[in-house]
């Protein structure tokens, strides 16, 4: 088939291009989990006029593209006065998405986990914050675990995009491979094997990850709490 | 002379236009073992929760050890400290061991360095009768065993008054026993207890005094052989009765 | 046709707008907001035809053998695992090159193709959340397995399937972006055109964004009520 032919002549440069696709899912992963995190503890127990905000943030950039995002971010941004170059503006785009998939994540296994254990938490006197950092997250990051698994997926998919502001990741190289081969259907066929083994390591890495962090006896059933 | 550890005068909750209870005023004295016992939804639980400050009381006042702690500015996570309440579904932390569990309130409020921490635990479990397994995580224990570690918990923090909020109500009826015979130690140990429950042996045997609750106010209250041989009230003696029928069994055994 | 004939780069515009300044808000926002009417098209092109590939295999993954099962699955899989826009784009130079389908044709239907594979997972999931017992009372009273399928599966199959179904309707919506990159002056494409002529980038992507909000938002509650409306009675 074409593709594997293609494939091995631009071997090198797809490797290169996956190694930016990893990159910008990794950087955009970190982000938006950190923005998630700080979101999803805004929403539940930050008081109505401040989780507005979070909740807010949250509808806007689950409720628009990415691709609008990017181009807000990388075209829009100069015109106030705030220039990023293309792997800045993709980082910050991807970022800023991803936190909001995120915070819906985590809240909903902090939400689940929540109330009894705050309460045994406190029970002992540890405070609030002691007790959401000792005792709820430990047990709400592995719980949503299965769920948030969808995101690092999610986002190496995503990132594909990224291409049409000359962000030189794999897609960007498929697109070049397609202009020096006059052959599109086989350039992008053979990115698209390379995508779908990375999601194929990604999907196993995951695995590895909930198989490792499990509480041993402690399968919670989130619907019944 | 008994000095009075926990002192609730007039306390009342609402939820929305409902009344959980009104008006109640108790006194728990050090060493001894108040019961409160009634029908389910009686608000005995809420007022558990009040007397350490988890739900917040609408009205009325509660003093621990002469202090009123239901005044404003209060540090609650230091009441806290001082109370201790072990729940109906144990609620243990379920990413730690049962050591951990006991632990984590040596380490994180009490400040106590590891070792020092480690050996204390060591002991509570060993109190309840867990040394074994202390390395186990909740998800590996029986429910008994995982209230036992609640226990463990809430005697770490040395509490001047345990509160026990139905603990035996979630377990199966042969792990019942190894829990109460914890409780029944503690008694005699000298611990000042509030406990809530429908076990009509333990509170006939183990309590100095007895309050029977119904539809948000304390209906009677007094020894154990007063509320049972020679109540006031007419539905003292039936809700009694009628309790000591459905755990008629175990009354004969015990 | 060259390989990578796309067109990036704004061309027409000015004979459309002409290079004015000030921005004439009105007209600014018109411009943009007329590429809703692609993006409408795109949309109602790719979730119903996303909806009906997808129920269809569904049903088929799961009442149609295990060779079937394990076949949709591996499709499933493959196209779930390939980023959208490198299989829009796949689709979309197979089709130009063979069928010679214009860009917002061959947009929609790869759009919905794609969008079959994940709504195939969403029904089969509620499928077989009803399926087990549901089954089985219907045949016990004589159903045939086709009509255990039409009047009791299907049914409650599709109130469970309505959250995760409105989910993937906005994915839908937000996807029809990508068609940007084949040229179909969709929302996005009129933003950057008029953002080149007018000078006013910023404007343009937060009115394209606006409109996609709305879109969505609108979309996420006609699709609750819906969800309400479907709602069977439970008394507590």
């Amino acid at each position: 088939m074409e593709w594997l032919q293609l494939l091995q002549r631009f071997l090198s440069d797809f490797l290169r291009g996956a190694g930016v696709t990893l990159e910008l899912t990794s950087v955009g992963l970190a982000l938006g989990f950190a923005l998630g995190l700080f979101l999803a503890l805004v929403k539940i127990y930050a008081p109505r006029w401040l989780s507005g905000f979070a909740t807010a943030y949250i509808e806007i950039f689950r409720g628009t593209p990415l691709l609008v995002q990017l181009f807000l971010i990388y075209y829009g941004l100069p015109s106030l006065g705030v220039t990023l170059s293309q792997t800045l503006s993709a980082y910050l785009a991807l970022g800023l998405n991803s936190a909001a998939y995120q915070a819906e994540y985590l809240r909903g296994a902090i939400q689940a986990i929540g109330p009894s254990q705050m309460m045994a938490g406190r029970s002992i006197g540890l405070s609030r914050w002691q007790t959401i950092r000792h005792v709820i997250l430990p047990q709400a990051l592995r719980l949503a675990l299965p769920s948030w698994s969808n995101e690092p997926i999610s986002l190496l998919k995503t990132t594909a995009v990224v291409f049409l502001i000359a962000v030189q990741d794999l897609m960007a190289k498929a697109k070049r491979a397609a202009t020096v081969t006059y052959n599109p259907i086989a350039s992008y066929l053979a990115v698209a094997v390379v995508y779908l083994l990375m999601v194929f390591v990604l999907n196993l890495l995951l695995k590895w990850l909930e198989r490792k962090s499990k509480i041993p006896g402690f399968e919670i059933d989130v619907k019944r709490v | 002379m008994s000095k009075p550890i926990l002192t609730v005068k007039q306390l009342t909750k609402r939820y929305g236009s409902n009344t959980i209870f009104e008006k109640i005023d108790l006194t728990v004295n050090e060493g001894d073992t108040i019961v409160i016992i009634g029908p389910s939804g009686t608000g005995k639980s809420t007022l558990l929760r009040c007397l350490n400050l988890l739900t917040k009381p609408d009205g009325g006042q509660i003093w621990l050890d002469q202090q009123e702690i239901t005044v404003k500015g209060t540090d609650e996570d230091r009441v806290r400290q001082h109370i201790g309440m072990v729940f109906q579904n144990f609620l243990l932390f379920n990413h730690l061991t049962a050591l951990e569990n006991v632990k984590l309130g040596l380490v994180r409020v009490k400040h106590m360095p590891e070792k020092a921490a480690e050996q204390k635990a060591m002991e509570e479990l060993t109190r309840v009768g867990l040394a074994d397994r202390a390395g186990h995580y909740p998800g590996q224990l029986s429910g008994g065993q995982q209230q036992r570690v609640g226990i463990a918990r809430a005697l770490a923090m040395d509490p001047r008054v345990m509160l026990f909020d139905e603990p035996t109500s979630a377990l199966d009826p042969e792990l019942i026993g190894e829990v109460l015979e914890v409780m029944r130690k503690l008694a005699l140990d000298g611990m000042t207890m509030v406990v809530v429950t429908h076990e009509m042996g333990f509170a006939r045997e183990v309590a100095d005094r007895i309050v029977f609750m119904e539809r948000g106010k304390i209906v009677e209250e007094g020894s154990p052989d007063a509320l049972f041989y020679h109540p006031k009230y007419e539905r003292t003696r039936e809700f009694l009765w009628k309790i000591t029928e459905l755990y008629g069994k175990k009354e004969a055994q015990s | 046709m060259p390989g990578a004939g796309i067109p990036f780069h704004p061309t027409s515009v000015s004979a459309e707008y002409g290079d004015q300044q000030p921005v004439d808000f009105s007209r600014f926002i018109q411009y943009i907001a007329s590429g809703t009417a692609y993006t409408f098209g795109v949309m109602l092109i790719a979730l119903p035809s996303g909806l009906l590939i997808g129920l269809v295999l569904a049903f088929a993954a799961v009442y149609g053998g295990k060779l079937a099962g394990k076949v949709l699955d591996l499709v499933s899989t493959v196209l779930r695992g390939i980023p959208p826009i490198v299989l829009l784009f796949i689709l979309y130079f197979v089709m130009s090159g063979t069928i010679n389908l214009s860009p917002f044709w061959a947009g929609s239907i790869s759009l919905g193709i794609i969008s079959s594979a994940y709504q195939m997972e969403i029904f089969r999931g509620a499928i077989l959340s009803v399926s087990g017992e549901q089954m089985m009372a219907s045949r016990a009273i004589g159903m045939s397995k086709m009509q255990a399928i039409r009047y009791v599966v299907l049914p409650q199959m599709i109130r469970l399937a309505i959250p995760s179904w409105s989910n993937e309707a906005a994915i839908v919506i937000k996807d029809s972006s990508l068609v940007y990159a084949i040229g179909v002056p969709e929302i996005l494409r009129r933003a950057q055109l008029i953002s080149a002529s007018t000078h006013q980038p910023f404007l343009a992507y937060i009115t394209a964004a606006l409109i996609y909000f709305v879109l969505v938002f609108v979309t996420n509650r006609l699709l609750g009520r819906v969800e309400r409306k479907l709602t069977i009675p439970v008394n507590p």
